[in-house]
């Protein structure tokens, strides 16, 4: 079991990494894309907008965190 | 274009990855010796090539909307990490990767540690050895299976990575001591952005976006992204208060 835990551990901290918040705010962010998508929204312009919002949220929490 | 770009971002993280693998390599093999040190970096090396062996075919199984939304969030989420690391560091809140100092600690460690040979091999070595290389070269293997697998073209995604990882070799072997003077955050900055590029673009399209201009779009992403990311910089270095340590923190 320690060593699925370690696994698990390992898979997480690859893929996801120090703020899971940016992997929840990329899900989010294509879970919208494609409703828009598919309702004929055109949204090229959404996932460089999120994503950058995202990303300067994260840094921005690392700063007042240290 | 693509396919350049494609071979320029498995050259750089295969670089960057390279120079973290090579100074714990060169740290082991000096202290306790080169056999066993080799072996752990041959079996780690066959491994890697497993992974994507194994994975490659896999992906590219998987029908194209599919497996560009899968990759494109995957490559998205590891491009934002590898950036986020980049631009804090670049604005001083994170410590740059010191590899004189990993070297200096790795030979500490190795000359400390006890003896114990199994199979003739020298354990210690064997698994420092074998570890590092796998662990810095698992995110290579990723990037080249999933940019190549989206791309089309695994093999050429490879050519780039061995590339660079031959060419860190090289300069290793020739200077023996760890490549302290490779721009490494710029190489990682670099790799971010082209991550963050092609994610954004294949798991959009993956979610039923058309681009404006088609690939040209690429160009205006990754444009975009600089733009952001020095903006970022910029912002975190001019705020009042910073602390004049930056936090040491791995990867």
């Amino acid at each position: 079991m320690s060593k699925l835990a370690a696994l698990g551990r390992f898979l997480y901290d690859f893929v996801v990494g120090d703020d899971w918040r940016v992997a929840v705010g990329v899900a989010v962010t294509l879970a919208v894309t494609a409703l828009l998508a598919h309702s004929g929204v055109s949204a090229w312009w959404l996932p460089p907008a999120a994503i950058a919002a995202v990303l300067g949220m994260s840094v921005a929490r690392f700063r007042h965190r240290i | 274009m693509t396919a350049v770009l494609l071979v320029v971002a498995a050259y750089l993280a295969s670089a960057v990855e390279a120079v973290e693998a090579l100074t714990i390599v060169l740290a082991v093999g000096i202290t306790r010796g080169w056999r066993s040190t080799l072996v752990g970096v041959g079996a780690a090396s066959l491994a890697l090539a497993v992974v994507v062996a194994a994975l490659g075919p896999a992906l590219t199984a998987l029908p194209i909307s599919s497996l560009r939304i899968v990759v494109g969030s995957l490559l998205l989420v590891f491009g934002l990490q590898w950036l986020r690391k980049a631009i804090l560091r670049s604005s001083g809140l994170k410590s740059l990767h010191d590899e004189e100092a990993t070297f200096r600690e790795e030979s500490e460690a190795a000359r400390r540690a006890g003896d114990r040979t199994v199979e003739g091999l020298d354990w210690y070595a064997f698994t420092v050895a074998f570890k590092g290389v796998l662990l810095e070269g698992l995110e290579v293997a990723f990037i080249v299976v999933t940019f190549g697998s989206n791309q089309g073209s695994i093999p050429l995604a490879a050519v780039g990575a061995a590339a660079a990882a031959i060419t860190v070799v090289i300069a290793g072997v020739a200077a023996r001591a760890p490549l302290s003077r490779v721009p490494e955050n710029t190489m990682k900055y670099s790799v971010g952005l082209l991550l963050t590029t092609f994610g954004t673009f294949w798991a959009a399209e993956g979610a039923g976006v058309d681009w404006p201009g088609q690939d040209a779009a690429l160009l205006g992403l990754l444009a975009f992204y600089v733009v952001v990311s020095r903006a970022l910089v910029s912002i975190l270095s001019e705020r009042p208060g910073r602390p004049r340590e930056p936090v040491e923190e791995a990867g």
